[in-house]
């Protein structure tokens, strides 16, 4: 089924004339794109400072003055917030979704354009808000990225007072900002796509985005009631997460509230979420493969219906974040199956990733290799989140370095790698520039090699038994001294890999204006989006008129072609072999 | 190409990093040798998957690097394979889920006949509560928290009176006997775990949660908060001492119950003041202590922090350190004190002493210091008046040079790393986090403001 009704009104579109109507309130979903991006860039290399003064702790404790216990918590929690939610939400869904999705689908813009606008400046505000709580008195809050209750609003957790009431704040406006965007993305994809553009005929981009924006728009109202429900606790003294407790010495007047149910509500939204960072990267990481590889998607009917299905059993699997938590522990069983279930349509990905590979005609291009990277650090914490998935081996795991080591491996440094190849691989759509090949190789060994050197090693500093959110972990009678020298190395490599991605800022800013200029269509990609006329493309995409959608997105290397690709806009030659249609 | 060679570097590095690493689980001491293996299950499978899938990946882009002659295969789809792959992961999934199931019923499902033991975790601190002879955990209510009763019991419940309660880091039990741990919090979440015996479970406030387990050895274990409670969170420490029946049952007659706690006397300051004139020619007759002899000010200094000082110079916890010049001096005057009863006279008086007004002695930057005492002020309170429920003296009122050199002591271990000085063990980790003079100097600059 096709709906092309809205995708043919050209009429409505807005046409901007000034600067500020072009560049500052812009309604193009191209420009809010690279606005959103450049935000959730910037924003995320706080995050990355953060991690560094971390780092510098665990590595060298006993040395530095600047930190201090609450601080590090502080830097703990506003790290791991900014990361997933500042960085890697808003970049992968409000920077790749908005200039991805009209493009790939053949549509002039999002199909509420003003909207889109206003999504964007609420992201801004929300950031200005977290960022705000670095200024108040106390600072920003050191509760841990998941501000469990009940110490995230009392005494003795940093920036209990006016840090806490700020990152909720944020959070619900980031909310809100992700629900402009996210019912735009929705609405478009369902709505908006050109003729011929059937949902199976979509690239698995387009699905990677499509599915976690419906994740998002499911699972981020959960926070959103956890947000306003701590913040009533905190600020008018409710108790829907406070049972009666004494703090400091003191009985407060809290009752009968629960810190669990503040827990199922947070992973009910926390657990899709990693999805909805995954799922674009994995949507992406394919096309980057294929189109690299010069093959199509291996089993690209299997990939759908895995995208699919990961994310309809993300919704059923939270509670294995929870397995120690004093919920009731029958819940084991259910969640732990469930979770390890989620494994088979990930593993599947995976194998066909791989497949893609195998017999293509590969290009070692910088995207290409960020994208086999990610194939190997996905596979790597995909198979760690077996042993947290898996609730016996949480008793012995759970809350130490392992896990963190496992989640930046799945959720960090993978997608960051896809997010990586994404970048430069639609770069040159973008700026209409080449950017720098050495540089993007030097920017790609530094962050894979350095990535593996901070993480393979942490698992086993978790396997030890070191908790994580630990400002210093002093003597114990199990840890071996030897675990401070992995501590440092890791650390080392940490600070390495931080510093090597001024390669990368380097490079895409130098060749914004030194970059050879892009020839069109320089990967010979099949998609919609380097079929513009014009690159970077111009405010309405296509021109006078939307292009006719004959295939799907990956006709490589078809036998008979001319070339080694087919673009999706090109009609199918009576003589062609067309046992690609998966329509 | 050079991405080949690198990832099949990768497998390797990964493999021998593994085999050769000697960082991997403490040996066991409990019962729960099936989590370990279940652990191995799942490290034998995922790391033949992971090698298998990245040598197969390296072959391929090794084997279909580019080039201009040829073109990629076309083949859109495999039925057959995708069924098959689907089919050997899922056989892989339920080997790991099947045990891990299977070990999951047994530790939800303690033995009927388990001896119980109440863990009781609060900010930032370890106690613990064994039902006395009766066998049964007398009834608790955080409303009934206070100084005087500081787990909670509920005054009017019989069960209760014989309730061992121990108001120290160090839990004791008996080897070979399977142990039901109850897990109750005061005031946020925390996490009971150690890693020895590879259990762990989060305490809630307003509930009760439990967990289970054999110690199969005696020693000491290291229990751990891993469920982060707020600033002090790595400094909650505590320890399992796993001992034989005989040295348990006798470690536990010493402990006092509730009905002897309730029935304590109070300490009388005409007493102590007698006592208090041995006291008195370093201290001061007023406790303000003198920084020619090393004396600190006693005077307005909470009692239960004299009490326990003073407990710890008698016991050799404190000042028994080679180094700890001015601590060996006091040990043998605190051994004067004949009993707990003559401490309490002895705290009494001191109590009623007035709180004297002091001199700074040394230079620093106050708003430096106000930056670095945030640490400090959550337990030492925003005031530096101390707090009882943390267990933190009060700071305001004391000689800068006295704090400076405690805090310098703490540091180096001279004080506080003794096993069985509860709060010493967190102060050796919370004076770590400053690391220069000028930083110490800068913090009791901002204390003397208080």
């Amino acid at each position: 089924m096709q709906h092309t009704a809205i995708a043919d009104q050209i009429d409505t579109m807005h046409d901007p004339d000034t600067f500020i109507t072009k560049y500052v309130w812009s309604q193009d979903h191209k420009v809010i794109a690279i606005q959103y991006g450049l935000t959730a860039v910037f924003v995320g290399l706080v995050a990355l400072v953060l991690s560094a003064l971390m780092r510098l702790q665990l590595g060298f404790p006993d040395s530095f003055d600047f930190i201090d216990p609450n601080s590090y918590l502080q830097f703990v929690t506003m790290h791991g917030m900014i990361m997933v939610i500042y960085l890697l939400t808003a970049l992968l869904l409000g920077g790749f979704g908005n200039y991805l999705i009209p493009l790939m689908i053949g549509a002039r813009d999002m199909v509420f354009p003003y909207m889109n606008m206003l999504s964007y400046w609420t992201y801004l505000l929300s950031v200005i808000v977290l960022l705000a709580s670095f200024f108040v008195p106390g600072g920003p809050t050191g509760a841990g990225w998941t501000l469990y209750p009940p110490q995230a609003i009392l005494q003795g957790t940093p920036g209990y007072d006016w840090g806490i009431i700020l990152m909720l704040a944020s959070l619900a406006i980031f909310i809100i900002a992700f629900t402009m965007g996210g019912l735009n993305y929705v609405t478009t994809v369902l709505q908006a796509r050109t003729h011929g553009m059937t949902l199976m005929r979509m690239p698995l981009t387009i699905w990677g985005i499509f599915t976690a924006t419906v994740l998002g728009l499911l699972a981020f109202p959960a926070l959103l009631v956890s947000a306003i429900m701590m913040m009533l606790d905190k600020v008018i003294g409710t108790s829907f997460f406070m049972p009666a407790l004494v703090s400091m010495g003191e009985s407060l007047d809290y009752t009968g509230g629960s810190p669990v149910l503040f827990q199922h509500l947070f992973w009910f939204f926390g657990h899709p979420e990693v999805y909805i960072v995954a799922l674009p990267a994995f949507g992406m990481v394919s096309d980057v493969l294929a189109t690299h590889a010069r093959k199509n998607i291996f089993g690209y009917r299997m990939m759908v219906w895995a995208i699919v299905a990961i994310g309809g059993l993300s919704f059923v699997v939270w509670a294995h974040h929870m397995y120690v938590s004093g919920m009731h522990p029958a819940f084991g069983f259910f969640f732990a199956t469930t979770t390890l279930i989620i494994a088979v349509p990930t593993a599947i990905k995976v194998y066909n990733w791989v497949l893609t590979l195998w017999r293509g005609n590969i290009h070692f291009t910088v995207p290409m290799l960020f994208a086999i990277g990610f194939i190997f650090t996905f596979t790597h914490g995909g198979l760690t989140g077996l042993f947290l998935g898996n609730v016996t081996i949480d008793l012995p795991l759970s809350d130490t370095y392992f896990v963190v080591a496992h989640f930046h491996m799945v959720m960090g440094v993978s997608p960051i790698m896809v997010l990586f190849a994404a970048i430069y691989h639609w770069y040159p759509l973008i700026t209409g520039r080449m950017f720098s090949d050495t540089l993007g190789k030097a920017h790609f060994w530094f962050t894979f090699l350095g990535t593996y050197a901070i993480y393979l090693p942490m698992h086993y500093i978790g396997v030890l038994g070191v908790p994580r959110r630990y400002f210093a972990m002093g003597d114990t009678d199990f840890i071996p001294e030897s675990a401070q020298t992995l501590n440092a190395s890791i650390t080392i490599s940490a600070l390495i890999v931080g510093l090597s991605q001024l390669i990368f800022l380097y490079n895409i800013f130098w060749s914004l204006r030194y970059g050879e200029k892009a020839a069109h269509n320089p990967w010979g990609a099949t998609s919609l989006e380097w079929q513009t006329k014009d690159v970077p493309p111009h405010h309405g995409n296509w021109g006078d008129k939307l292009p006719q959608v004959y295939r799907w997105a990956y006709d490589f290397s078809v036998p008979g072609a001319k070339e080694d690709f087919i673009p999706q806009n090109h009609p199918v030659s009576p003589e062609e072999h067309t046992a690609g249609e998966a329509s | 190409m050079k991405l080949a060679i690198a990832l099949v570097l990768l497998v390797i590095a990964t493999l021998l990093f593994h085999w050769l690493s000697p960082w991997w689980f403490t040996p066991l001491a409990s019962n729960w040798g099936a989590v370990d293996t279940t652990v191995d299950i799942t490290l034998y499978i995922t790391g033949f998957v992971f090698v298998a899938v990245n040598l197969f990946m390296a072959y391929a882009i090794f084997r279909y690097r580019h080039d201009p002659s040829r073109r990629a295969h076309y083949e859109p789809e495999n039925k057959k394979l995708e069924i098959w792959l689907t089919g050997i992961t899922a056989v892989g999934v339920v080997a790991m889920l099947a045990p891990g199931l299977i070990v999951w019923a047994d530790f939800i499902d303690p033995p009927e006949d388990a001896d119980i033991v109440e863990v009781v975790g609060e900010q930032w601190q370890w106690s613990y509560r064994f039902p006395g002879e009766d066998g049964v955990l007398g009834k608790v209510d955080s409303r009934h928290v206070g100084p005087d009763n500081p787990f909670g019991m509920a005054p009017d419940d019989a069960a209760g009176r014989d309730d061992v309660l121990v108001r120290n880091k160090d839990l004791h039990l008996p080897i070979d006997r399977p142990v039901k741990v109850l897990l109750r919090s005061k005031d946020v979440l925390h996490d009971f775990a150690v890693p020895q015996f590879r259990v762990k479970m989060d305490l809630i406030p307003g509930t009760v949660t439990y967990l289970w387990f054999t110690p199969t050895r005696t020693g000491n274990f290291d229990i751990l908060c891993m469920e982060l409670c707020g600033i002090a969170h790595y400094a909650m420490r505590g320890q399992v001492i796993v001992n034989t029946g005989d040295d348990f049952n006798a470690w536990l007659a010493e402990q006092p119950t509730w009905e002897m706690m309730q029935g304590r006397i109070a300490g009388d300051p005409s007493i102590g003041e007698g006592q208090y004139a041995v006291c008195s020619a370093c201290h001061g007759a007023m406790g303000e202590g003198n920084v020619a002899l090393n004396a600190p000010a006693l005077a307005g200094l909470q009692g239960w922090y004299l009490e326990r000082q003073l407990q710890y110079y008698k016991d050799g916890v404190r000042g028994s350190h080679k180094d700890d010049i001015y601590g060996q001096q006091m040990a043998p005057m605190a051994a004067m004190l004949a009993d707990d009863d003559a401490v309490r006279h002895m705290v009494a008086y001191i109590e009623s002493l007035p709180a004297v007004d002091m001199q700074s002695s040394l230079l620093g930057n106050v708003a430096k210091g106000a930056d670095h005492y945030v640490t400090c002020g959550a337990c030492h309170g925003g005031e530096a008046q101390g707090n009882y429920a943390l267990q933190a003296p009060k700071l305001s009122g004391q000689h800068d040079w006295y704090l400076k050199r405690q805090l310098a002591n703490f540091r180096s271990g001279i004080r506080g790393a003794h096993k069985k000085d509860n709060y010493g063990n967190q102060m050796v980790l919370m004076s770590r986090a400053l690391h220069n003079e000028q930083s110490v100097n800068d913090l009791l600059a901002y204390l003397n403001t208080m």
